[in-house]
């Protein structure tokens, strides 16, 4: 148990920002550069955290709650799920509206935290953030019902060691390839990448999640990095998750998959990001529901 | 399930949420293309490999695939329209609707009273959501063009129907609903390039203007 | 420890005694505002705690106590009972009769020597012991009188500010929508005492054995009758304007409580009818999801701050009409287990909503106090200027966007959890009618972040937009501890959900569902006290290891906010709440809820000075029930002709009506 929740805090603190770092070279080589090294996201949380702040005069403490609600959710989202074959720590009948639930409650406060600054910028960020969530999460949540229903388990551990059986060959199959794609679309959604936001832009007008953090500096943006990165990782390992091989009961053979199959899914967010413009922001919430309907129709197949 | 027909006709189902959701013209026209050419794949899934299934599926492949796309591309150039469709009432609800439909269609599906062979099945869902959507597509749409490509699904829709039956049905009935097709293509074409000449406008509710 | 007064119905009835006294001793008062301000207050305060301690110990014992003052004669029986779905519904009444006591000490303002202080607090402590005399009520006509007294008093609080015109027609148009709702209820009772024989709830268990059209018929008069209290769609009309025309603490006590007494008469006459056909159970479940669509789409379009609340309020009544509707339908299908969630679900969130919502009104009337105004657009800057005041209220709007560890989160978990049940028991069509409403409910979550965050947000942060909101102060000592006692509540109730759970599926629930096995099994595994520690240890070690991270000192500069390098920003620049929810209102909402605007501005080559200005109708007033009252009006013209003006022929229609009636009489069997 100690062990587990040891190696689920380890992967997540310590693999999280090399994802974001794959992402990035693997855009860099496609694109036909070289590229910044890997362990570059890690440097700049170092010197993010070396840093002095400088703080908004409008702002108050909701302005520097946001950064750390938008760490500790990952955080404890992380440790309800399975990463690959390495079990949740922490499960109960249930905890799959919690781990919904938590993601609303960092919407909340990094949203707050935006607005806290009174600036329109941010204001329009914030704006942008709660009304795609909106449309984001009926879609999570079908995802997870399609698995509750395979699996007759309301507990995210079991709904996902279930999929580990190897169940894309049986009838189920058609339902789960169409579940792993819609929660694609959304682990690209939730974490502000392109085709729904441009992480590298900063022009205002056109992003969503990185506006909402323009006010932010020094350690309080490092937090948010460490947050995003880390809520990167939880997302993708619900996708990965899709494909991993059943536990050989070695727990850290089944760590090492775990993190082979994230580097992987880390390269495929890369391929996509270098395939694929930024939409026009009005077509994002077309592109949401047409999501939300394909898991709809998952479900659909997986009810009749 | 994960048969080659059952996957087909998943593709044509989601093909259907993707044309209702799409707003340029010329991926609409490809993607019915794509949808008429996979279904023209199915009797080769279906039946025994005889002459018949055979010219079933290369004339449903040349005329779905190949000639309606093509006809429609020349209409379009022709009248040089490259605009987007143009919908009544918006694009989400266009797809919310086709969601109902289709799930009101594997409900009704589960009903029928049908053989035991089919029963589980995804033809007829997929043949009456097609046909749905295409219903959609024609009451939805306002560019004259994007109501042939409803038209165009409706036809696929009734293709599906006609596949299950398509060994005691004679082919020629099948042949039939695609020239009529072609014929109501060609017409359409001609019939569009003339109002677009008079008119310098597809919009249908113009043309309602016509009346008495 | 002895109590220290009767922890019985005689409790309830001390309780009772001190409210109508209070309640009179104001009106004797007169005109000495500051004395009739400090009885009233004082006598509520009292009366609530008196009832508090008499009715909790009565919500986990079975069985229920009685007294009862006959009067044989006149067929008459003033009976109160005293049973565990009373007591649960007296908690909360008792509750926030208090709080609101105790918040009105510094929040109203009386003249020096005027009677509006007396009549206030009559109203207020007669609105009070009318509230609880509905859920004691042991008889048809004692609950009548009851809900007819609380309409009034409530009514009469509510046009607390007579002299503004707009609170004139709130009120108008409450008194309007609750007496048409109880002409169903008279229906409603009527009916049931002919068939069981009399008034007295004792005898109505003979409505057991009614078919089920003459069920169905009683069963729907009552969903109008007390869903137009309720504020259920489409009968919500009245609580948008009535609840922002209130006085803050009236409009807490009004929204967080004297409209759940209608859910209490539902589920009171439940107990005595049959079951209820599975499907009108979808029925009521559908309508309540609508109305929780509806009502949070239209809280996030307003820009009253209480109105916004108020349609929130319609949001979470249809969210617990979705639960007993749930309810119904499972327990007529055979799904017991989703059948004991939702009916739990729906209670919790019952009591979650007057904490959260109290809460949250409590908070709005302190920022209407500090700074005179409900407009969002005239707030802003609040949290810096009133930091208790706005952090309670943050916390009251992150209860009610059911976040984890708050209680919001525990009831909306639990309808998920029936949902989910049910959906896995259930196949085909029914499943993917429980998947459908599983949706629904996440997509109104999500909505309820939107306004949340769009309330606090414009109203609290950022820069003030008026003078009024930047010479804003923080609220006095009373007012925070009258807002504290339900955010405590909030947060006890999220972090240790066992406690109120063990209360609601004790004997509660074998009153209300006598046909469930004994339930606390399928409840609790979840809210164990392993819940509690892990949740608190979690969040308390990861808050305490990322403060010191971050909260170490540093030189941290204070500079204005980033504005593309324009370095004197003004609130004007700032995000509005129109702006806020725009993005949503195209992309998410249907076009009914979108506010309808009016421009002056026309396509002069030179234009002349413009206006604009927008409004915010309700589409179910407008489009519906204007309409269909302005058609009965018509209709009902043709009857002024009977309005002659003579006493003569006034008496002889009442002449004609007693030949009519005597008539009637021998001809009748």
């Amino acid at each position: 148990m100690i062990i587990r929740l040891l190696l689920h805090f380890l992967l997540l603190a310590g693999l999280s920002p090399l994802l974001i770092g794959v992402i990035t070279r693997t855009k860099a080589i496609i694109a036909g550069r070289q590229g910044a090294p890997l362990w570059q996201p890690y440097r700049d949380l170092r010197r993010l955290f070396g840093k002095d702040m400088v703080l908004s005069s409008t702002t108050t403490w909701v302005f520097r709650a946001g950064p750390v609600v938008g760490i500790a959710v990952p955080l404890i989202a992380a440790l309800l799920i399975p990463f690959g074959a390495v079990g949740a720590p922490l499960s109960f009948s249930g905890d799959l509206v919690l781990f919904v639930y938590l993601f609303g409650l960092a919407r909340f406060f990094t949203v707050l935290a935006a607005l806290d600054t009174g600036s329109s910028f941010e204001g329009m960020g914030a704006a942008r953030e709660a009304t795609f969530s909106c449309l984001a999460e009926p879609t999570l949540f079908v995802a997870f019902i399609v698995l509750a229903r395979i699996s007759g388990s309301f507990t995210l551990d079991t709904m996902f060691k279930t999929l580990l059986a190897n169940n894309l060959q049986t009838v189920y199959g058609v339902s789960l390839v169409l579940t792993a794609i819609c929660l694609f679309i959304i682990l690209l959604a939730e974490n502000s990448r392109i085709p729904f936001d441009d992480p590298n832009t900063h022009l205002e007008l056109t992003m969503i999640h990185e506006v909402m953090v323009l006010d932010h500096s020094g350690p309080d943006f490092g937090l948010i990095l460490y947050g995003a990165a880390m809520k990167l990782m939880v997302m993708g390992t619900l996708v990965v998750n899709f494909i991993m091989p059943p536990s050989t009961g070695d727990l850290f053979v089944d760590a090492a998959f775990y993190t082979a199959a994230l580097l992987a899914l880390a390269v495929g967010i890369g391929l996509v990001e270098s395939g694929m413009a930024r939409l026009r922001l009005l077509k994002v919430p077309q592109l949401l529901i047409g999501t939300s309907l394909l898991s709809f129709f998952a479900l659909v197949l997986l009810l009749r | 399930m994960n048969t080659p027909p059952n996957l087909i006709l998943l593709f044509v189902i989601l093909f259907n949420f993707f044309i209702l959701g799409t707003s340029r013209l010329n991926t609409c026209i490809r993607s019915v293309a794509l949808q008429g050419a996979l279904l023209s794949l199915l009797p080769l899934f279906l039946h025994t490999l005889t002459f018949h299934t055979y010219l079933l599926a290369v004339g449903a492949f040349v005329l779905k695939g190949l000639l309606m796309p093509w006809l429609l591309f020349r209409a379009i150039r022709q009248v040089k329209i490259r605009r987007e469709v143009e919908p009544r009432i918006g694009y989400i609800p266009t797809l919310l609707l086709g969601a109902l439909t289709t799930a009101g269609a594997f409900i009704f599906g589960d009903r029928l009273p049908l053989l035991p062979e089919h029963l589980h099945s995804l033809f007829i869902p997929a043949a009456l959501s097609t046909l749905a959507a295409g219903f959609l597509m024609l009451i939805t749409r306002r560019k004259a063009i994007a109501q042939v490509l409803g038209y165009l699904m409706f036809e696929n829709g009734i293709f599906i129907f006609g596949t299950l039956l398509a060994e005691t049905m004679p082919f020629l009935v099948e042949m039939g609903v695609l020239l009529d097709m072609l014929v109501a293509i060609f017409v359409m074409g001609i019939v569009m390039h003339h109002i677009n000449r008079e008119f310098s406008t597809l919009n249908t509710e113009q043309l309602s203007l016509l009346r008495e | 420890m002895t109590p220290i007064f009767a922890t019985d119905i005689n409790g309830l009835l001390l309780a009772l005694a001190v409210l109508l006294a209070g309640g009179l001793l104001c009106l004797l008062a007169g005109p000495r505002a500051r004395l009739a301000h400090l009885l009233g207050a004082s006598t509520a305060a009292l009366a609530s705690l008196i009832g508090l301690t008499a009715a909790l110990p009565a919500l986990s014992v079975a069985g229920s106590q009685q007294v009862a003052l006959s009067w044989p004669a006149a067929g008459l029986n003033l009976a109160l009972t005293l049973d565990p779905l009373a007591a649960f519904f007296l908690l909360p009444i008792f509750l926030l009769t208090f709080c609101g006591a105790l918040y009105a000490i510094d929040y109203l303002h009386f003249p020096a020597r005027s009677w509006r202080a007396g009549l206030h607090w009559f109203f207020y402590n007669t609105l009070g012991a009318s509230m609880a005399v509905v859920v004691l009520a042991a008889n048809g006509l004692v609950f009548m009188l009851a809900w007819e007294l609380m309409s009034l008093s409530s009514f009469f609080l509510v046009t607390h500010d007579y002299q503004e015109e707009k609170v004139r027609q709130a009120g108008w148009l409450y008194l309007v929508a609750t007496h048409i709702g109880a002409a169903f209820l008279f229906f409603v009772f009527f009916e049931a005492s002919r068939v069981a024989g009399s008034l007295d709830f004792a005898s109505f268990a003979a409505l057991r054995a009614l078919p089920v059209d003459a069920t169905l018929l009683l069963f729907f008069a009552a969903l109008i009758g007390f869903g137009a209290k309720a504020g259920l769609f489409p009968l919500h009309v009245w609580l948008p304007d009535a609840h922002p025309a209130a006085p803050s603490h009236v409009s807490a006590i009004m929204s967080g409580v004297m409209i759940k007494t209608a859910l209490y008469g539902l589920l009171r006459l439940l107990t005595w009818l049959p079951p209820i056909p599975a499907w009108a159970g979808i029925a009521v479940a559908l309508l309540g999801i609508t109305g929780a669509l509806f009502g949070i789409a239209m809280a996030a379009t307003q820009t009253d701050i209480k109105r916004s609340l108020a349609y929130s309020t319609v949001e979470n009544i249809g969210l617990i009409f979705l639960g007993l509707g749930l309810w119904l339908f499972c327990q007529a299908t055979g799904h017991e287990q989703a059948a004991v969630l939702a009916l739990v679900g729906a209670l919790l969130h019952i009591w979650n909503h007057s904490l959260f919502k109290g809460l949250l009104f409590l908070g709005a009337g302190s920022v209407v106090h500090a700074t005179g105004k409900r407009e969002l657009s005239a707030l802003g800057g609040l949290l810096r200027r009133m930091p208790l005041t706005g952090s309670l209220l943050l916390f009251g709007a992150a209860a009610i966007s059911a976040l984890p560890p708050l209680n919001g989160f525990i009831s909306e978990w639990l309808l998920y959890l029936s949902l989910f049940n049910a959906g896995q028991d259930a196949a085909g069509g029914a499943a993917f009618f429980f998947m459908l409403l599983a949706i629904l409910l996440a997509l109104t979550g999500g909505l309820v972040v939107l306004v949340m965050t769009r309330l606090l947000g414009v109203a609290l942060q950022g820069e003030p937009r008026s003078a009024a909101a930047a010479e804003a102060h923080e609220s006095s000592a009373v007012l925070i501890a009258a807002m504290s006692i339900p955010a405590a509540l909030c947060l006890l109730v999220g972090v240790m959900p066992q406690l109120p759970l063990q209360g609601i599926s004790g004997p509660l629930l074998t009153l209300l569902a006598p046909n469930h096995a004994p339930t606390g099994s399928p409840l609790l595994p979840p809210f164990g006290p392993a819940w509690s520690l892990s949740l608190l240890t979690g969040l308390a070690a990861l808050v305490a290891i990322v403060a010191i991270r971050t909260w170490r000192r540093r030189n941290a500069s204070r500079l204005a906010t980033w504005g593309c390098g324009y370095l004197k920003p003004s609130a004007r620049m700032a995000y509005t709440a129109g702006s806020y929810s725009q993005f949503a209102q195209d992309t998410v909402f249907c076009s009914c809820v979108t506010p309808t605007g009016a421009s002056t501005r026309g396509p002069a080559l030179f234009p002349p000075p413009a206006q604009f200005g927008q409004e915010r109708l309700d589409p179910a007033l407008t489009r519906w029930f204007l309409p269909l009252f302005g058609k009965l009006a018509e209709r009902a013209y043709a009857f002024r002709r009977l309005q002659a003006g003579q006493l003569s022929i006034y008496v002889l229609y009442i002449f004609i009506a007693t030949i009519l009636l005597l008539g009637w009489g021998i001809m009748a069997p």
